[in-house]
């Protein structure tokens, strides 16, 4: 070390810090070069609003799968979002430590599962379970939903339970020592408190449902229409971008990776919308 | 009806309770449907044997190499860089702009989808570097991929090791590296890998990433310039295109089997690194 000396490798660390950084840029930057002039020269509003996406006529219309992403995701958080809001309440508040302990690892292990795994439980298992008792393809975005929002149910499961864990001791005890039960502290006191960690934690899930590629295009079925109900197939951007990279050329390249720019948007707004949040908790206390 | 506050209590844990095990009900339950009918087809023989007809017979030799691979690699290149840069913002510099800023790219980083940063490594390390599908490319981009973890967890290790550490390290006269690279690193060492554990978990288990960069050749690679294929895209590729279904289970517990036994040894070092602190 005495060779490059303190001075130096302070610099070094300090080049290799701005890493993350950097490559953050480099990819803002290839996706926006490819896709960006493609948007200008077709017209963002065509390219969002049109609904007809035929490549080989030079058609370029992403409305269809716009709609899709967004009754993915908002399906899945309606699976999602009560069922990891509820378990980290009843793991927090009313659970034994002990089971705690090994629950919540156990969940944060289910997290590591990969995608195409769930995906192909919702093609073997839930797809035909739909199809057989509320009809339609099956593959569906009410399967999408529910396999999306089952893997979300970790993060959001385990960003509320340490938030809930972050609410001091003596709330909990100031509301007992008012004559309240457990669930009423909870209700009133303990999950308000709560309340910027868990709604951070939701929002990065909903960042995980839009951004989930592989388990979608397995159970969602990838028809390029606008869907009329929850049975419907449907594709979303991210299947969109996966379906079609792989023998795009020219034009119709361009266009994917301009879908890949709204998606990369719409992630950035959601991420900084959670940094926000959570800012705004440490801030208050 | 107004309902007495014991009811309501009493109500309100039922539903939380059953909320909390139909979500584990699905979860374990997804694990066990997929090894039951994986574990029939697994055998040494599954294992070592060369895949034949396009995975529709033989065994998954060639993408259990991927699967070593490719992780190897990005943990190798995303490991120095990412202890650099805790180490960095922890032991070399106060909170000011410039750690905000490296912070929230690394969120921002870890917050971007998988479709993305396989479009990014496809543009850049594929094509513009002229890299092709290979190893290099995948093992590059999973790197970027997985930076923003080793980040967060060596961070978090290294400031959990004791403030006195580097105080008794300082007054011995040892200059700021000399007190990282012997008092501050060892000590935050299991955090440290526990990090790198979860990064080869997540890039064992990607898929979207990897298809585009190091695409899915079913030969064996021999050099850092040849496709290759990962246990979870041998996996997609088997279940989406309908080639086998029973090798699509027999690959699917062995994926899930070593992602969850990597994220065990993960949690096993965390522990070890709490316990020893505390």
């Amino acid at each position: 070390m005495s060779i490059i000396g303190e001075k130096g490798v302070r610099r070094i660390l300090l080049v290799t810090a701005f890493s993350a950084l950097s490559a953050l840029l480099l990819i803002a930057l290839f996706i926006i070069n490819e896709g960006v002039p493609f948007i200008f020269r077709y017209g963002l509003r065509d390219f969002l609003f049109s609904s007809e996406w035929k490549p080989a006529e030079g058609r370029f219309g992403i409305f269809p799968m716009l709609a899709a992403s967004v009754w993915v995701t908002l399906g899945a958080m309606a699976v999602g979002a009560p069922l990891g809001i509820a378990g980290a309440v009843f793991l927090s508040e009313f659970a034994p430590k002990s089971v705690m302990r090994i629950i919540k690892p156990a969940i944060e292990l289910l997290a590591a599962i990969p995608s195409v795994v769930y995906g192909f439980i919702g093609v073997m298992v839930l797809a035909p379970l739909i199809r057989s008792s509320l009809g339609g393809p099956g593959l569906s975005i009410l399967a999408g939903s529910i396999i999306l929002g089952i893997m979300i149910l970790p993060t959001i499961m385990s960003i509320s339970i340490d938030s809930l864990l972050a609410v001091p001791q003596s709330f909990r005890e100031g509301s007992l020592a008012l004559g309240a039960t457990t669930w009423q502290g909870v209700y009133l006191v303990i999950v308000r408190a709560a309340k910027s960690g868990i709604i951070a934690g939701v929002i990065l899930g909903m960042g995980r449902a839009i951004g989930e590629t592989m388990a979608v295009i397995m159970v969602a079925g990838n028809a390029v229409k606008i869907p009329d109900s929850a049975l419907d197939s449907a594709r979303t951007l991210t299947a969109n971008i996966a379906l079609e990279m792989s023998y795009a050329t020219g034009m119709h390249r361009q266009a994917l990776f301009a879908t890949g720019v709204v998606l990369f948007v719409v992630i950035i707004i959601l991420n900084s919308l959670a940094t926000v949040v959570i800012k705004g908790k440490v801030a208050r206390r | 009806m107004r309902i007495s506050a014991r009811l309501a209590q009493r109500i309100a844990v039922t539903i939380l309770g059953g909320a909390t095990l139909v979500t584990l009900l699905a979860l374990v339950y997804i694990v066990f449907f997929v090894l039951e009918k994986g574990l029939e087809v697994v055998s040494v023989d599954f294992l070592l044997s060369d895949s034949r007809d396009m995975g529709r017979a033989g065994g998954i030799f060639p993408t259990l190499i991927g699967t070593v691979v490719l992780p190897l690699l990005a943990l190798s290149i995303a490991t120095p860089l990412g202890i650099c840069t805790s180490v960095f913002l922890t032991e070399y510099t106060l909170e000011n702009r410039i750690t905000r800023i490296v912070r929230f790219g690394t969120d921002c980083l870890a917050g971007i989808p998988s479709i993305i940063f396989g479009l990014f490594g496809f543009i850049f390390f594929v094509m513009t570097l002229g890299m092709g599908w290979s190893i290099l490319s995948g093992g590059l981009t999973l790197a970027v991929m997985v930076l923003p973890t080793i980040i967060r967890t060596s961070e978090e290790a290294i400031k959990a090791v004791p403030r006195s550490y580097r105080d008794v390290s300082y007054s011995l006269g040892a200059t700021r590296w000399q007190t990282v690279k012997k008092v501050v690193l060892p000590n935050a060492l299991p955090g440290i890998l526990t990090g790198i554990m979860l990064g080869i978990g997540r890039s064992i288990g990607e898929t979207a990433a990897v298809i585009f960069t190091a695409g899915s050749s079913l030969r064996l690679p021999h050099s850092l310039f040849d496709s290759t294929r990962t246990m979870a895209v041998h996996f997609y590729i088997l279940a989406r295109e309908g080639i086998s279904t029973e090798n699509a289970y027999g690959t699917a517990a062995v994926l899930i089997i070593s992602v969850l036994l990597v994220n065990l040894a993960a949690y096993w070092m965390m522990n070890r690194f709490i316990a020893k602190r505390s």
